[in-house]
């Protein structure tokens, strides 16, 4: 193993690690406040978003609202097939099916 | 006993592996083709077990980034982690440490999401949820093992769609996530802002910045509305 990428694996552990231990190891005995939960029950559907616009809406830090940009375009169909199917293998399947499609046209 | 629960975990997980599937052969596809090794991929997504973080960073390590910034933004990329385990905090934090501890090392946004709609309806279950955990952890490191034994094969990962293999995870989760009014407007909201702050700050503070203050809105919205 190459010792630059060993510890590279590592570095990347060793963040990867902390921030999902720290609050069931070191604030596992306090109990959180009803709205905290009501706020911490947002979370996952807030990141998901966060992390999916700029995939879709930017290329690079520009806004980019094109037909040419597929990404944009193969989330349509990739968004019907999570609303119809309600299933992750088939809306990967979909969603990278419908990019090569439009890789292959655009 | 154990083993019961842990098959139950298990196949509770198999929608998760068909997932990570797809998603770990892309993965290994191009963590080959940014120069890692059927081994070096192997071994860090056993011991990262972060997809996006790590699909980041081998996006970062083939434009020839940094050590500080390829793990400095892993590490932003992961800290939404810490707020899913504290929201799986109120339910298992009578666990040992010795099990927090190998919980933790195993959330993901899939394995959380399915452990936290588990637990809606189902008692906390340690075997379930190692057994959840270890067979989603496998999956990954399986199929991105695989991807980089074939990487060699694919000279043009985007030209098979594996580009898109992320994103289309985060739509199939985000519907999944989307359950009434008040989360499709946090999640408009956090895709909003994310935009914005991606184009006007400068590194990777979008993400965060996005979670919290939607998330935030999101419980002013529900205490409005008088929920």
């Amino acid at each position: 193993m190459d010792g630059q990428i060993a510890l590279l694996v590592i570095g990347m552990a060793v963040v990867s690690y902390l921030p999902r231990a720290l609050p069931l190891l070191l604030l596992n005995r306090v109990e959180f406040p009803p709205w905290l939960v009501k706020w911490l029950s947002f979370i996952p559907a807030a990141v998901l978003a966060a992390l999916l616009a700029p995939d879709l809406f930017l290329n690079g830090e520009e806004l980019y609202f094109s037909v040419g940009n597929i990404y944009l375009v193969a989330a349509v169909p990739t968004f019907v097939i999570a609303l119809t199917t309600k299933s992750m293998i088939w809306t990967l399947l979909g969603g990278m099916g419908s990019f090569a499609l439009l890789q292959l046209f655009v | 006993m154990f083993w019961q629960g842990f098959v139950q975990g298990s196949k509770t997980a198999i929608p998760i592996v068909l997932g990570y599937f797809p998603l770990g052969l892309a993965f290994g596809v191009l963590a080959k083709d940014a120069g890692l090794n059927v081994w070096e991929t192997l071994i860090m997504s056993f011991m990262v077990f972060a997809g996006a973080g790590q699909f980041i960073a081998v996006g970062l390590l083939k434009a020839g980034a940094t050590f500080v910034t390829i793990v400095a933004t892993t590490f932003l990329v992961n800290l939404r982690l810490f707020l899913m385990g504290m929201a799986l905090q109120p339910k298992i934090k009578n666990w040992s440490k010795l099990r927090l501890g190998i919980i933790a090392a195993e959330i993901t946004d899939e394995t959380f999401v399915v452990a936290s709609d588990h637990y809606s309806d189902h008692e906390p279950s340690w075997p379930f949820h190692l057994g959840l955990n270890v067979t989603s952890h496998m999956a990954w490191v399986i199929s991105s093992g695989l991807g980089a034994s074939v990487g060699n094969l694919i000279q043009d990962p985007a030209r098979f769609g594996l580009n898109f293999a992320l994103p289309a995870m985060f739509i199939a989760l985000l519907v999944g996530q989307i359950k009434n009014h008040t989360t499709l407007i946090v999640a408009v909201a956090a895709g909003i802002i994310s935009l914005w702050a991606r184009t006007v700050i400068p590194g990777n503070w979008h993400i965060l910045l996005a979670t919290v203050v939607a998330a935030s809105l999101g419980v002013v919205i529900a205490k409005w509305m008088g929920k």
